[in-house]
């Protein structure tokens, strides 16, 4: 067992780019769940869109990245209306459906055939991210010790990406601090006595959903700036539990909870994936003999343990590690 | 791209029901059989259509072969007019197949001058032999772009003339895989809908319910040798049963193991439907470690032969398929509104603390519903897998359309399951004369989110609190 190549390799997920990715959708997921308690199971999809707003608009109609940026964080804005219209009124659980259901329709509407000219389809979009990389200021890899070591790309992703999660911190943090923040929240506790002091619920719950998307596209554009490429497998149903799970063990409302949660979710998640595929490698003499664990197995090993950590939680800790109870009314009508 | 084919191989089988199948091979599209389809030897006596060599010359040719395979067979198909015309619509070259199919067409200027740029090859279906067809009828032109300094082969699959059939018959055909389709949806609404209605929760682990009764028959389906009675084959009649008993107490575990100690806590309902995706999470993958990724077929009713009744079309395991489902729905909703127990269910669904003060025992009624719930389920998923195949994936891709089955006709409704399941079974199917078969899952869940702008109760469920 290689403990240093272990620790190192997880560490430098934990703080990569995937984690980047993760923590955008879930501060997304913190100002409409964790503030405002609507259950959106479709961050995917506002990922999705985001994404595949900029790439399309790059590499399919030759416009500019900026362009695309803008437009994809308007056309969340827009899936946020149009899944709110029907659903906001209605009791949590049909906000959840519609959402899910939301999300797959994007997947398979991105990857279909008849719409290959201009999603690309199964195979998706490439050839969107010179303009993004043009400003890349690293030119070597970043190495860090000897244990860590990032590509130029990822370097430059990283440092676009942690000042981006950062940034949305900071806005969170601002915004559930003021009077806005503050109906948001006594919304998730109580409708009720919200609408009988005279606010329109309805338009508070929208804008909670229509921003939470938006962050969710940041994470969509980090997503296919960071692989250069983008395509519908990215944005699979578990893409949105993964987001929960990484909101819920950082602590639903808190500022910094989705930050610490992405963290310590993909360095569990690299890690119990390496233990488990060193401890299976046939050529070191396996830990665990190959008639109890196969190397394919292996590989299953992490989510089985990750839908065994979010039941736990949920049951034992729904306040996560920072959150706090009194805050988490998690309860529906 | 193992991530993709995986993706691919679990799609196909479920968008594919016997009936589509049997269109879609007419129709061209995007086929990829799961189950390995036998090809018939070639037939030796027609000559055969060779690739002409590699020239020396600096032009690039349009070549192919136009070749008839129907049957297992591979006859060529003479004297069909075949035109290149470039990106101007204008035409550059026109050939004709020879009597071994071949068509060969020099494109104008040499290789340098042509790279790059995109032709169109057309081929005239008016020159096709009588009863002859293109595979795809939109398929008459081929666009390719010339990348390589190498000649292009082409292809146009050559299949039967499609029979001119009436968009009636159609629909009607497709209606069938509809109905069949619908049934087993019917199963596992009924069965969620039962759980959401007496315990209120939404349980996102509902799709692994319905992997089990299917994962659970196909291993009794494995064991060695057949049972029979009296001559007759029931291996797989055994295989459901014990699946379906076997679902029943896999539902009884879940619930005494974990939502009973849960009730108890006191634990919120959406805290618990978050408890329920990390069980799905879990239990897909406990699956998918014990019996593999791959896609499994039962041993019996695997190539069931079509039987053709006036204007229908279908197969001894649809009709196997509708029987034992009718059958158990039909059961089960007589055993809902005439029991006892039945109707201590639908009070506790109506309202579990006056049930439990005029002396029902709520647990117990709930244990009840959830025993009954996850064997429908499972029973659901073993049908299902009978008819389009299945792998540890089969509960969580159906898992959307039993919600939206439920939603649509009224969440924790009896009848209201069963008439969206039909709604959106049916129109799943019947969706493919107008809308890319791709795409009919997304035409089912649009139909879900406009239902809910104009009717959020849903079609039976009743107009009370539901903001």
């Amino acid at each position: 067992m290689d403990f240093v190549s272990l620790f190192g390799d997880s560490i430098q997920q934990a703080i990569g780019p995937t984690a980047i990715v993760y923590a955008l959708a879930a501060i997304g997921l913190n100002i409409q769940f964790g503030y405002t308690g609507l259950l959106n199971f479709g961050q995917a999809a506002f990922m999705a869109v985001g994404g595949y707003t900029m790439a399309a608009f790059v590499s399919t109609w030759g416009l500019s990245f900026w362009l695309g940026i803008v437009a994809g964080l308007g056309l969340t804005a827009v899936l946020a209306l149009l899944l709110g219209i029907p659903t906001l009124r209605l009791r949590a659980d049909y906000l959840a459906i519609v959402t899910i259901a939301a999300a797959e329709i994007v997947r398979q509407v991105v990857g279909s055939v008849s719409l290959k000219d201009w999603f690309g389809g199964q195979d998706g979009l490439q050839e969107f991210s010179d303009t993004f990389r043009s400003y890349n200021p690293f030119s070597d890899r970043i190495e860090v010790g000897t244990l860590v070591a990032w590509s130029a790309n990822d370097a430059w992703v990283m440092l676009v990406g942690w000042t981006l999660v950062l940034l949305c911190c900071l806005m969170t943090w601002l915004l559930v601090r003021s009077p806005w923040g503050r109906v948001l929240k006594s919304i998730r506790e109580d409708e009720d006595a919200v609408r009988s002091l005279g606010k329109n619920v309805y338009s508070y719950k929208m804008q909670s959903l229509m921003l939470g998307g938006m962050f969710g596209a940041l994470a969509g554009f980090c997503v296919a700036l960071r692989s250069a490429a983008i395509n519908p497998s990215m944005f699979a149903t578990d893409v949105t539990f993964f987001a929960y799970t990484v909101l819920l063990i950082g602590g639903a409302a808190r500022v910094l909870g989705p930050v610490v949660g992405s963290i310590i979710f993909w360095f569990l998640i690299t890690f119990l994936d390496l233990f488990f595929s060193q401890a299976t490698n046939p050529s070191s003499g396996p830990l665990i003999p190959p008639s109890i664990m196969t190397e394919t197995q292996a590989s299953l090993m992490r989510f089985i343990f990750l839908g065994l950590a979010l039941m736990l939680l949920m049951i034992f800790r729904p306040q996560g590690i920072f959150g706090d109870r009194k805050e988490l009314a998690i309860d529906a009508r | 791209m193992h991530v993709r084919l995986l993706r691919v191989s679990v799609l196909v089988p479920l968008l594919l029901g016997v009936f589509f199948a049997l269109l879609v091979s007419t129709s061209g599209g995007a086929q990829a059989s799961p189950a390995g389809t036998s090809v018939a030897p070639a037939a030796v006596e027609e000559p055969e259509c060779v690739k002409p060599k590699e020239r020396d010359d600096d032009t690039i040719h349009v070549q192919g072969c136009l070749r008839d395979k129907r049957g297992g067979g591979d006859k060529p198909v003479p004297g069909v007019t075949i035109t290149v015309e470039d990106d101007q619509g204008k035409v550059v070259g026109t050939g004709e197949t020879d009597e071994t199919g071949l068509f060969d067409i020099p494109l104008p200027g040499s290789t340098i001058d042509v790279l790059g740029k995109t032709f169109t090859i057309k081929i005239d279906t008016k020159t096709l032999p009588e009863g002859t067809a293109l595979q795809d009828p939109k398929q008459v032109s081929l666009k390719q772009k010339i990348n390589l300094e190498t000649d292009v082969f082409v292809t146009f699959p050559i299949d039967d003339k499609p029979e001119v059939e009436s968009d009636l018959e159609r629909a009607l055909d497709l209606a069938v895989g509809g109905i069949v389709f619908s049934l087993c949806l019917a199963m596992a609404a009924l069965g969620l809908s039962m759980i959401f209605g007496t315990t209120g929760l939404t349980n996102f682990a509902h799709g692994e319910l319905i992997t089990f009764g299917a994962i659970v028959a196909f291993w009794v389906d494995q064991w060695p040798g057949d049972i029979t009675i009296g001559g007759l084959n029931i291996t797989f009649v055994v295989a459901m049963v014990i699946g379906f008993v076997a679902s029943g107490a896999f539902g009884w575990l879940n619930d005494k193991a974990l939502w009973a100690p849960l009730r108890r806590r006191g634990t919120g309902l959406i805290a618990m439907m978050i408890v329920s995706i990390g069980l799905s999470i879990f239990l897909r993958n406990v699956y998918q470690y014990a019996a593999g990724a791959n896609n499994r077929n039962y041993s019996q009713y695997g190539n069931a032969a079509p039987i053709n009744w006036g204007w229908f079309t279908f197969t001894s395991r649809d009709v196997f398929v509708v029987v034992i489902s009718v059958a158990v729905l039909g059961a089960t909703v007589l055993a809902l509104s005439r029991t006892r127990m039945g109707k201590a269910t639908r009070a506790v669904a109506d309202n579990p603390a006056l049930s439990a003060s005029s002396g029902i025992d709520v647990e117990r009624v709930i244990n009840v519903v959830w025993i009954g719930g996850a064997a429908l389920a499972g029973l659901s998923g073993i049908l299902l897998g009978l008819t389009q195949g299945f792998n540890y994936q089969l509960g969580f891709k159906v898992l959307l359309l039993v919600f939206a089955a439920v939603t649509l006709g009224g969440l924790g409704t009896i009848w209201g399951s069963i008439i969206g399941a039909f709604v959106i079974g049916i129109f799943i199917e019947v969706s493919t004369l107008f809308i890319p078969a791709e795409l009919k899952y997304v035409g089912a869940l649009v139909i879900l989110i406009l239902v809910l702008l104009v009717r959020p109760q849903g079609i039976l469920g009743r107009r009370e609190r539901i903001g």
